[in-house]
């Protein structure tokens, strides 16, 4: 009988074990999550926690300290540079390091490995995209450079020096969630890293879609529709700059009016499937006003990237002093170097150029093998490339992907880019080219004059940037730097035919044709998305541009004098929105009050009552968002879903300057109804449908601006963990706007350099620098952002070591 | 008196082990204990269940006060959909608290069988 009781309780005993102790119905074994021991309790930090250390290292060659502040920024004084590359590896390890490799697995096409078979598409895309193979391109050139070799090798070391003091039960939290552990760090993840966000910034372009468009709509419409030059357009190189004349002239090839530009409905078939692209919101501001403007005769600058806004941050807050150089600012946790920042002499600044670098060829298998395509007279071979996918719990998958002289065939059979598979279509991306760009920063971090910076720039070709400059001793500069392509008029905007070289790039734009100034009249230079030069530049340069935070930025800052950086956080955080200075009076011209009651009159009354400044707590700019909206699907959805093209659009500032110069406006009637309707009807309707909605949010309070517009931080596993994420901010701007904060999307970092003797600065993140969500660290910056607050950073000098700005000391030893 | 040793003696190695073992190993003490310190098996189970509760109980309040509950109000919301740092806590006591005493009642019954045979 003992013996019965004592099965039955070594069975149940069994079983509880078991179930605690399986990954087969949780991804984590519940016994090791909830052990205090093991778990999720080792990721509690305590609040209070020292972050004093001495720590031994063999690859160190001498001794540094980094000192910590309140914030947790870390100050590294270190006695040469190596170090200090190490070092910071091994802090953006211990704080970020779950976020680095995630990135880096995202970037590679890997995360399959982690959460299954659900992200089959996602890593396919990105290998087809040829992201490993553009990293292993950006490798191959950074190793053979032994300045850039010299940095990367350290900062693996370090970041590894960090992974080998984990034990499982001091892992992030997200590898406990996900049930996975880090692997080490190579220079590869680096670079894949830095691809990543090349794709983020130079990744997007419209070429397919546009060529589904030219099947129905043919080219001439499409360029009213998608025009090269707004009306309005306020460059980022000032207008009337006279520019030299091109010293290269791609030539067009024979066929471009008879194949080219001719609506084709075989290269893109039935509904698109393309990879998932970039945010074309990813872009920023940045300006810099010279000493004749500024009350204090130092010159600003200023810069805030937007992108979208995610926890922990993609930015990792760092100053570096070493015997070369003193560099505060932004890193990314994945890369050495300060990224946008300033040191003892200048400051610098990113804003996206917008720029078309990828384009896409049609090429002609000879058979289902992929092994030889069409070029020219012959059948060439292609580089077959087996890309492995592992995928967690099942096995792996294989994809094969031709390289071609353009690049990786993307879309062929079998991924393709719509639902008939039409033509193979191979990328050329100017990322897939070899480059250094971590010599940029190397470079940058270290200027200390005008020379410097645009000696500098040569080693920047993709992602293009308007980069931003200002020194102490007085010059304010812009360059968009890049490496473009020389194209023909037209060349790009569509797919284009692959079979042999005539529609290649050329050539690419000599470096010293890329807009650019120095010490403007007007005392200020200045970018925000917009094309970076009016119709004087004589190059073709197709991009996603925007248009409006541009116009206010400029107007704002030619109107200032006696500037301060108190005015500049007040310009970051402005919420005027210009955009609606320009669309609200049409919108107002053509509804008809007289046939509105109850709500809509009121609805009606408060936009005409608006101030035009995007704030939390109106209902205007809510009202305002949605009825131009609702114009522009009421203009174009007809149109476009006829053409079958179901996401892109023609721009806002498209249409409203279309409306505004022509009130016949051909596009406003509704090709699905008999009778031929007017931009008024199309105002009216986009309205009367504005007010059911308004009237469904203000039911449940959402109708004002902050609460619809319900601004939030997500962790990078999204919904999955909301907990981790932040939401409801209070936080106005939009869409044209200089504080251009969207519902997830926004200023990643905010940043006022006060370039005087010692200089100032003022600078904010929306999260902060732990990515542990136990930590009091993992968000505590956060509601100073969304109040347009700023935090006076703390610019360590040499000899200020036992300044009580600095709490804590991390000692790193050699040996 | 008993009972006292054995709760404290399997709280305390079930400590121990955990720093170099993984989690199950408090199973392992806790199964092993009542072999040595024999009781009733109901007190064996109670003395197991009792240990573990204070040890996981006690080292998740202490761990989470310390962090000022921040994560474990994530945590909780995540897993159990309730922002309670204090549900969380007493399921982690539960959970260490039913294997040991499981395994506690297991060594006790087999010692119970082994010692009647000898």
């Amino acid at each position: 009988m003992r013996i019965v009781f004592f099965c039955i309780s070594l069975l149940v005993t069994a079983l509880l074990l078991f179930a605690l102790g399986t990954t087969t119905w949780t991804p984590l074994a519940l016994g090791n999550f909830l052990s205090p021991q093991h778990g999720i309790w080792q990721n509690a930090e305590p609040a209070k926690q020292s972050f004093d250390a001495t720590l031994h290292f063999p690859e160190l060659k001498g001794n540094t300290t980094v000192y910590l502040d309140e914030r947790l920024v870390p100050h590294i004084v270190a006695d040469n540079d190596e170090d200090a590359y190490f070092i910071q590896g091994y802090l953006h390890a211990k704080f970020r390091l779950w976020q680095m490799e995630f990135q880096t697995y995202a970037a590679a096409g890997r995360i399959s490995e982690i959460v299954g078979d659900v992200a089959k598409d996602y890593d396919r895309g990105k290998r087809r995209l040829g992201m490993v193979y553009a990293a292993e391109n950006l490798l191959k050139e950074i190793e053979a450079d032994p300045v850039s070799k010299a940095e990367v090798d350290n900062y693996t070391a370090g970041v590894n020096a960090y992974i080998a003091t984990l034990t499982e039960s001091r892992l992030p939290v997200e590898y406990k969630l996900l049930g996975y552990a880090p692997e080490k760090w190579n220079n590869l993840k680096t670079a894949l890293f830095v691809k990543q966000m090349t794709e983020t910034l130079a990744g997007f372009e419209n070429d397919l879609p546009m060529t589904k468009a030219l099947a129905y709509f043919g080219d001439a419409k499409l360029r009213l529709l998608f025009p090269q030059i707004a009306d309005a357009l306020d460059p980022v190189i000032p207008k009337g700059t006279v520019y030299p004349e091109a010293t290269v002239h791609p030539i067009p090839p024979a066929s471009k009016d008879s194949l080219y530009i001719q609506p084709d409905t075989t290269t893109v078939q039935g509904k698109l499937k393309e990879i998932n692209k970039p945010n074309p919101a990813n872009g920023s501001n940045n300006w810099a006003v010279s000493g004749n403007k500024t009350q204090s005769g130092a010159p600003i600058l200023c810069n805030d990237p937007h992108l979208t806004l995610s926890l922990p941050s993609i930015w990792y807050e760092i100053q570096m002093i070493t015997p070369t150089m003193n560099a505060y600012g932004v890193s990314f946790p994945g890369a050495p170097g300060v990224i946008i920042g300033f040191n003892d002499s200048v400051a610098f600044g990113f804003t996206n150029s917008g720029r078309d670098v990828k384009d896409y060829y049609s090429i002609q298998f000879k058979d289902e093998t992929k092994t030889q395509y069409r070029f020219g007279n012959d059948w060439k071979s292609a580089d077959l490339r087996i890309e492995e996918i592992k995928i967690k719990g099942k096995p792996p998958i294989y994809d094969t992907v031709a390289y071609t002289v353009f690049g990786p065939v993307t879309y062929d059979n079998s991924f393709p880019a719509s639902e008939m598979p039409g033509k193979a279509l191979a990328a050329r991306w100017k990322a897939h080219d070899p480059s250094n760009e971590l010599l940029l920063w190397h470079y940058l971090d270290r200027a200390k004059n005008y020379e410097d910076y645009e000696n500098a720039l040569q080693y920047f070709t993709c992602p293009a940037q308007n980069v931003a400059f200002a020194s102490k001793s007085g010059d304010i500069a812009i360059w968009q730097q890049g490496t473009f392509p020389a194209r023909w008029n037209r060349q790009g905007v569509y797919a284009m035919p692959g079979e042999d070289s005539s529609y290649m790039w050329q050539t690419f734009i000599p470096r010293s044709e890329n807009p650019h100034v120095l010490n403007p009249e007007r005392g200020f230079i200045s970018s925000a998305n917009q094309r970076p030069a009016d119709s004087a530049y004589h190059y073709f340069i197709p991009g996603e541009y925007d248009l409006y935070r541009g116009i206010e930025i400029n107007r704002r800052l030619a109107a200032m004098s006696n500037i301060t950086p108190q005015d500049m956080m007040k310009l970051q955080n402005d919420n005027y929105n210009a955009f609606a200075e320009t669309a609200l009076p049409l919108l107002l011209n053509y509804i008809t009050q007289s046939s509105l009651e109850g709500m809509a009159n009121q609805y009606l009354d408060t936009i005409k009552n608006w101030s035009l400044n995007n704030d939390i707590n109106l209902t205007a700019p809510t009202l305002f968002t949605l009825w131009f909206k609702n114009l522009e699907r009421q203009v174009w959805d007809d149109e476009f879903e006829k053409a079958g093209v179901d996401k892109m659009r023609p721009s806002q500032p498209t249409l409203i300057e279309a409306l505004l110069k022509d009130s016949a406006f051909a596009f406003a009637d509704n090709i699905n109804t008999p009778q031929t309707e007017t931009i008024s009807d199309a105002v009216n309707v986009a309205f009367a449908k504005t007010v059911a909605t308004a009237d469904s949010l203000a039911s449940v309070n959402k109708l004002t601006w902050g609460m619809y517009k319900n601004t939030s931080i997500y962790h990078l596993l999204k919904t999955k963990v909301m907990p981790f994420a932040r939401t409801g901010l209070m936080v106005g701007g939009g869409k044209h706007v200089i504080n251009a904060t969207q519902h997830d999307h926004g200023p990643s970092w905010r940043m006022i350099v006060h370039l005087t003797r010692d200089t100032e600065a003022y600078v904010v993140y929306p999260g902060g620098q732990s990515g542990n969500p136990g930590s009091p660290y993992y968000d505590n910056f956060i509601d100073k952002w969304a109040a347009g607050e700023y935090y006076k950073a703390w610019i360590m000098k040499k000899g200020e070591e036992g300044s009580d700005r600095l709490v804590w000391k991390m000692i790193f030893k050699k040996g | 008196m008993k009972f006292i040793i054995s709760l404290i003696l399997i709280a305390l190695l079930s400590f121990a082990f955990s720093l170099y073992l993984p989690w199950w190993s408090i199973a392992i003490v806790s199964f092993g204990v009542p072999l040595v310190i024999w009781q009733k098996p109901y007190l064996d189970f109670i003395a197991g269940f009792a240990a573990l509760f204070l040890l996981w109980g006690g080292l998740a309040w202490y761990t989470s006060s310390a962090n000022n509950h921040l994560l474990a109000e994530k945590i909780a919301v995540l897993v159990i959909n309730k922002n309670s740092p204090l549900t969380l806590i007493t399921i982690t006591a539960l959970a260490g608290a039913l294997v040991a005493g499981l395994s506690a009642l297991t060594g006790s019954l087999l010692r119970g069988i082994i010692w009647k045979k000898a």
